[in-house]
C-alpha cells in the first residue's frame, strides 16, 4: 500500500512538474501580449507564430549553420524581434488609427503565412532538438526526478519574467511604458518619441515569444502547428488574467500551467480543455477576469 | 425593391448554373456562402467579432451526420432540422457567456470557446475522432425525392440557401436590425435610449450560430463527410476572410468572398501552389486589412458611385 502510495505521489510531482514547463511557456507568451497590449491595445495573433519560428531558428541554426545553443538562445530572441519590429512598422503601424478588430485580423494572416510557409517546407510532423549537454541529466529529489533541462526551463523563465515585471513597474524606462499605456498624446507633448516606444516595446514582446521558442524546442518536438495550439490556450489565460497588469499575466500563466498539470494527474480526460473550463467559469463569476480592472 | 432586376438575375443565374458548371463545386459555394452570410450578420451588422464559428459549422454537420447514419429511414429534412437546433442550443450558451465581454477579448473567447468544442468533438465516442464521420447518406427529401443525384441535390441546397438569405435579408431590414446597427455604432448611446443591448446581442448571436449551424447540416449531406476540418480554428479563420474580402456589413458581400475563396482553393488545390495554400491565404489577409477594408464589394460600390 505504502508503495502503490510512493507511486501515485512520483506520479502527481512529475504532472506537477510538466504542469510548471507549460505554465512558464504560457507566462512568457502571456507576458509578451500584455506588454504589446498594454500599449498598443491590439492583440498580436502571430505571437504563436514567432514562438514557432524561434523554434524553428533554433533548430536551422544549429543544422545548417552549427550554431550551439546557448548562441541561439541569445541571439534568437534578438532575429525574431527585429522581424517584429519590421512587421509593426511596415504593416501594424499603417493602420494603427483603425479599429483594433483590423490588427487582429492582420496579425492573423500573418501566423498563417508563417505557419504556412514553414509547413511547406518542413511538414506538419515534428522534428527533434537536442538538449544541451551541459543541461543533460538530471537530480533524484526524494519524491520525484528532476530532469536539469526542465528545471533550467523554470528558472530561465521565473527570471525573464521577473526582471521584466520589474523594469516595467520600477525603471524609469518602465514609467514611459506605463505613462504611455495611460496617456499616449500627453507622453508625445512631453517631448518622449512615443512611435518609437511602441516599435521597440513591440519587439520586445515578440522577442520574449523567441524565447520561449527557443527554450521548447529540446522539449517539445519542432513543428510549424506548435505556435497555434498554444496561442489558443493562452488567449483563454489572458481572459482569465485580464490584461490590466503584468503581474497577473505571469501568475495567471504559470497558475493555469499547475491546474493543467493536476487535472493531467487526477482526470487526464480533461486536461485538453480544463483551462477553457477555468476561463468559463471566471466569466461567469468575475468577467473582467482576475486581475482585470475595465468592466 | 431597385435591385429586384438584379435579383431575378441572379436567381435566373442559379437556376441555370449546375448545367455548366460542377454541381459539387456550387453546393460548396452556396453552404460556404450560407456561412459566410450567417457570420456577417453578427460581425458586419452587429459589430461582433467571432473567431469560433466554426463551432456552429461542426456542430450542425456533425449532429446532422450522426443522425442520418445511425437512424434508419431518417429524411433528410428531420435532420438538417435536428442540427440546426443543436447548434442553436450551443450558440445560446456561447453567445451568453462571449457577451460578456466585447470587442478583442469577445474574438479570444469566441476562439477559445471554439477550441473547447474542438477536443470535445476531438475524444467523443460518436464523432469518430480523426477519421470523422465519413458515408452519411443523403436520404429522401420528405420520404419522396432521393437526393442521391446531384442535381437534385443541388436545388434542395439552393432552396435552403435561398430561404437562410431570405432570413438574413429580412432581419437586417426590420426594426431589429435597425437597433443592432445602432449597438454596432455606438453603444452607450443605444443602452441609454432605453434597448437592452444584451438581448439584442444575445439574439443575433444566437441567429447567426443556427444558420452557421443549417450551412454545416447542408455540408454534411453535400459532401457525405462531417470532420474536424469543420470546427477546427482554421474554418473560424476562413470564414472571416470569405466576409472581409466580400465586403462585411454588406449584403451580397460574403456571397462573393465565399464564391471566391472557395474558387480560389479549388483551383490552388490542382496546381503546383497547393502547398501554399494557407500562405496565399495569409497575404489576402494581409492586403484586405491593408488595403480593401470595404472588400470587393465596398470597393464595386465605391467604383459605380464614382462614375455613375
Amino acid at each position: 500500500m505504502a508503495n502503490l502510495f510512493d507511486i501515485n505521489l512520483f506520479g502527481l510531482f512529475g504532472q506537477l512538474l510538466i504542469g510548471l514547463i507549460n505554465g512558464s511557456f504560457y507566462a512568457l507568451l502571456a507576458l509578451g501580449l500584455a506588454i504589446i497590449f498594454g500599449l498598443l491595445k491590439i492583440i498580436n495573433f502571430s505571437q504563436g507564430a514567432l514562438y514557432m519560428l524561434g523554434a524553428f531558428a533554433a533548430w536551422m541554426g544549429m543544422n545548417y549553420l552549427g550554431i550551439s545553443y546557448w548562441w541561439s538562445l541569445l541571439l534568437v530572441p534578438i532575429g525574431v524581434a527585429v522581424i517584429g519590429i519590421l512587421l509593426e512598422r511596415f504593416l501594424v503601424r499603417p493602420i494603427s488609427g483603425e479599429d483594433h478588430l483590423y490588427s487582429l485580423l492582420l496579425t492573423f494572416g500573418i501566423a498563417l503565412v508563417l505557419q504556412g510557409l514553414f509547413t511547406h517546407w518542413y511538414g506538419s510532423s515534428g522534428m527533434a532538438y537536442p538538449i544541451p549537454d551541459e543541461l543533460k541529466g538530471g537530480t533524484r529529489l526524494p519524491f520525484m526526478y528532476l530532469p536539469n533541462y526542465r528545471a533550467w526551463i523554470i528558472v530561465c523563465s521565473l527570471v525573464v519574467c521577473t526582471a521584466t515585471w520589474y523594469m516595467i513597474e520600477k525603471t524609469k524606462l518602465g514609467a514611459y511604458l506605463r505613462a504611455g499605456t495611460e496617456n499616449p498624446q500627453l507622453m508625445q507633448a512631453f517631448g518622449i518619441n512615443v512611435p518609437l516606444i511602441v516599435t521597440l516595446t513591440f519587439g520586445f514582446g515578440v522577442g520574449l515569444a523567441g524565447l520561449a521558442g527557443v527554450l521548447a524546442a529540446p522539449v517539445y518536438s519542432v513543428s510549424p502547428e506548435m505556435g497555434s495550439s498554444i496561442l489558443i490556450v493562452v488567449f483563454a489565460i489572458v481572459v482569465i488574467g485580464g490584461m490590466g497588469s503584468i503581474g497577473g499575466a505571469i501568475i495567471t500563466g504559470l497558475g493555469m500551467g499547475i491546474v493543467e498539470g493536476l487535472t493531467k494527474y487526477f482526470y487526464p480526460e480533461a486536461s485538453n480543455t480544463v483551462i477553457f473550463l477555468v476561463m468559463v467559469l471566471v466569466l461567469l463569476i468575475k468577467p473582467a477576469g482576475l486581475f482585470g480592472k475595465e468592466a | 425593391m431597385k435591385n429586384m432586376k438584379l435579383n431575378l438575375i441572379l436567381l435566373g443565374l442559379a437556376l441555370v448554373a449546375p448545367l455548366v458548371l460542377y454541381p459539387v463545386f456550387l453546393m460548396k459555394v452556396l453552404c460556404f456562402a450560407l456561412f459566410a452570410c450567417a457570420f456577417n450578420l453578427l460581425l458586419g451588422f452587429a459589430g461582433l467579432l467571432s473567431f469560433g464559428h466554426a463551432v456552429f459549422l461542426g456542430s450542425g454537420a456533425y449532429v446532422t451526420g450522426y443522425l442520418m447514419l445511425s437512424v434508419e429511414g431518417l429524411t433528410p429534412e428531420v435532420g438538417i432540422l435536428a442540427g440546426v437546433a443543436v447548434s442553436a442550443v450551443i450558440g445560446f450558451v456561447y453567445g451568453k457567456l462571449a457577451i460578456k465581454r466585447e470587442g478583442i477579448y469577445f474574438a479570444m473567447v469566441t476562439l477559445a470557446l471554439a477550441q473547447l468544442a474542438f477536443f470535445f468533438f476531438l475524444q467523443a465516442p460518436f464523432t469518430g475522432g480523426e477519421d470523422g464521420i465519413q458515408g452519411i447518406p443523403r436520404g429522401h427529401l420528405f420520404g419522396l425525392i432521393d437526393l442521391s443525384d446531384n442535381i437534385t441535390m443541388y436545388y434542395f441546397v439552393l432552396a435552403i440557401f435561398i430561404g437562410g438569405f431570405a432570413l438574413i435579408y429580412r432581419t437586417i431590414h426590420s426594426p431589429f436590425g435597425q437597433v443592432m446597427k445602432a449597438i454596432r455604432e455606438n453603444e452607450p448611446r443605444a443602452i441609454s435610449l432605453g434597448y437592452k443591448v444584451n438581448q439584442y446581442k444575445l439574439m443575433t448571436f444566437v441567429l447567426s450560430a443556427t444558420l452557421a449551424g443549417l450551412a454545416g447540416s447542408t455540408k454534411a449531406l453535400v459532401f457525405q463527410l462531417a470532420s474536424l476540418t469543420d470546427v477546427h480554428w482554421f474554418m473560424s479563420g476562413e470564414v472571416v476572410l470569405m466576409t472581409l474580402l466580400g465586403g462585411m456589413g454588406t449584403i451580397w458581400g460574403p456571397v462573393l468572398g465565399a464564391g471566391t475563396i472557395v474558387t480560389l482553393q479549388n483551383t490552388l488545390a490542382a496546381g503546383p501552389l497547393g502547398s501554399y495554400i494557407h500562405v496565399i491565404m495569409g497575404i489576402v489577409f494581409i492586403v484586405c486589412v491593408l488595403a480593401f477594408r470595404n472588400g470587393l464589394v465596398g470597393e464595386i460600390q465605391k467604383l459605380v458611385k464614382r462614375n455613375f
